[in-house]
């Protein structure tokens, strides 16, 4: 048997663009959430995108699990091009491709009792069960995200936030997927109940050979939690760190490294406070889009958009100022 | 238990609670018992009624309520107590059925134009706005103008005057509830478009366009009057109480009876459902839902 390829998703120039009109005859507009996005995910690690919000993080997770259809590029899952498959082949993939979503408060059907839901991947996926099994899996489930098989017969509205999103882990596990995106999965938690979530997320990823791509706005979380981070600002990746502790070379990344709250009082450092507007997302500069915010900014990144170039650690930075 | 049984049985349950949670508040027990003795009545009509609805006798025409005709007569003698049951039936069944088929349709389409969007709501969505800017009973009556006065033609018209309001709510309802974090999460499993709209959208959307079908036959009720009214109803010897009431306009000073007791049991029917819609509103909690969401 041939040896699996390294990277379980291979994501190749991806774009996004919405398209909106006011009005019948208004003005059209189109808004570029994800523009020429490359990267790889490789097996069995946690990949981490940070960015703050607009930068089309969440986009582009929907992208990767084809919730929506990409305007350029390719998402190829263990060498199945997504964009080629029929709804119905898509559909039958997703077994493996699953998806945690960010408010744990509206992830499930309010007239869903969690045995419901526990069940709906089995009903949509045409599986059917016996009365046991069901019975069987529901708790098997519940075990699998640390609950106890008591909560079965409740309703949303009845369980915490924190037993929410592990319900809607337990969902997207259903039928032991290889590929789980994270979309700020602990961002509307409180943080106590943040360290246990990702806690359980780290207990599953050994138990299950997980692969993840978690989308966070949190820096510190992710460093702690990722092998990898993906750096991204205003729709294209900025930088890819190959170690959560890699030093950052992108002057974004500085500045968001910087701005991440340090426990220890003698450890705390000056922060530098970004200056400027985000740039709209309608209409992006020529240039490189932090340039307008960026200390180190000169003509070059102002004319020309800065490509991503790797070096042998596979640090890649999309800078023409790099900090070294 | 499997995945089906569990939300079949659970729907059951669901169910009975909303149906005691109506019937257990004074509002919605007596508005409720009324509506049910007047289907009961409706349905009974033959053996209840104490005279056949087209029995005519000249000598008694337009006699005052009385031991022999609690209702009294009107101008041909026939009993009004048995043509208002007998009418129950016209009434009940014109509103009922129109505004079922108006629900069902107006739901279907306003599904399908909310859910895929794009050219199909485009063209419902201007269809339907276009019949919204006339009033109801206009709509009805040009329709019926259209294709002639009948029962039939009457439950058409009344159907086609109230679709524009369910289909715009159900439209409205599915366009808000697609945007719920659960649908994405649905299709995320790999649910068909089917699986979406009937598990998800479809029963979250139906409260609100039921209550809303409850109150538009109490309204229904008085189109189908306001139709036998002008004779383009129910035709004669068939009781409407709109009918009713015309003929008992001539008569308005001389014999009042005539006029005032089917006038009376379509508004008290017509309050008795809006207080029913009420309490079918606070059941099923959709202020507190819309508050929340």
């Amino acid at each position: 048997m041939p040896e699996p390829a390294r990277d379980l998703v291979r994501i190749r120039a991806l774009g996004k663009r919405f398209d909106s009109r006011k009005g019948l005859f208004g003005k059209r507009r189109s808004l570029k959430a994800v523009s020429d996005v490359t990267l790889d995910i490789p097996r069995g690690k946690v990949t981490g995108v940070v960015g703050e919000s607009g930068c089309g993080k969440s986009t582009l997770a929907r992208l990767v699990v084809r919730l929506l259809r990409p305007s350029d590029g390719n998402v190829m899952f263990d060498g199945v091009d997504l964009g080629r498959l029929s709804n119905r082949e898509m559909r039958r993939l997703r077994r493996r491709i699953q998806m945690v979503f960010q408010d744990p408060y509206s992830a499930i059907d309010p007239r869903y009792t969690v045995a419901d839901a526990l069940l709906e991947p089995f009903q949509v996926q045409g599986t059917r069960l016996s009365a046991q099994q069901a019975r069987d899996k529901v708790t098997e489930l519940l075990a699998m995200v640390r609950l106890g098989q008591e909560l079965a017969r409740s309703y949303p509205h009845q369980l915490s936030g924190g037993q929410r999103q592990r319900i809607g882990i337990a969902r997207a596990l259903a039928f032991k997927p290889d590929f789980l995106v994270l979309d700020e999965p602990t961002a509307s938690l409180d943080v106590s109940i943040q360290a246990q979530i990702i806690a359980l997320l780290e207990q599953l990823k050994a138990e299950l050979g997980l692969t993840y791509l978690f989308i966070s706005h949190d820096l510190g979380l992710v460093r702690y939690f990722c092998d990898r981070i993906v750096v991204m600002y205003l729709g294209r990746v900025v930088e890819v760190l190959p170690a959560p502790r890699a030093k950052p070379r992108h002057p974004y990344t500085r500045t968001l490294l910087d701005s991440t709250f340090a426990p220890d009082p003698t450890q705390r450092r000056d922060i530098s406070r970004l200056t400027g507007e985000i740039a709209s997302a309608y209409d992006l500069p020529a240039g490189c889009a932090f340039a307008a915010r960026c200390a180190f900014a000169d003509e070059t990144c102002r004319a020309r958009v800065p490509l991503l170039a790797a070096d042998p650690d596979g640090h890649a930075v999309a800078c023409f100022h790099p900090l070294t | 238990m499997s995945a089906d049984t569990a939300i079949t049985a659970r729907r059951a349950d669901f169910r009975r609670s909303v149906a005691a949670k109506v019937m257990l508040t004074p509002k919605g027990g007596i508005a409720g018992a009324y509506l049910i003795l007047l289907v009961l009545l409706a349905l009974f009509a033959p053996w209840i009624a104490p005279y056949p609805y087209d029995a005519q006798n000249l000598k008694i025409a337009s006699q005052a309520p009385s031991l022999a005709n609690w209702l009294g007569t009107d101008e041909f003698g026939r009993d009004v107590l048995s043509r208002i049951i007998y009418g129950a039936r016209t009434s009940l069944s014109v509103s009922v059925t129109a505004i079922s088929v108006s629900v069902f349709v107006g739901m279907a389409l306003g599904a399908a134009a909310g859910y895929f969007g794009g050219l199909f709501d485009r063209a419902v969505t201007t269809i339907v706005d276009l019949s919204w800017s006339f009033p109801e009973i206009l709509l009805a009556l040009i329709l019926v103008a259209i294709i002639g006065p009948g029962l039939h033609s009457t439950m058409f018209a009344i159907g086609i005057a109230y679709l524009a309001q369910f289909t715009r709510l159900t439209r409205a309802q599915i366009l808000s509830l697609k945007g719920e974090t659960y649908v994405e999460a649905t299709i995320n499993l790999g649910a068909s478009h089917g699986h979406i709209v009937f598990r998800h959208l479809m029963p979250n959307a139906l409260a609100p366009v039921i209550v809303c079908g409850m109150l538009a036959t109490g309204d229904a009720i008085i189109l189908e009057a306001t139709l036998g009214f002008f004779g383009l109803g129910a035709q004669p010897p068939v009781p409407s109480w709109g009918a009713m009431m015309s003929s008992g306009s001539a008569l308005i000073f001389k014999a009042p009876w005539i006029i005032i007791f089917p006038g009376l049991v379509v508004a008290v029917t017509v309050i008795a459902i809006n207080l029913f819609g009420d309490a079918l509103i606070r059941a099923l909690d959709i202020r507190a839902r819309l508050r929340e969401g």
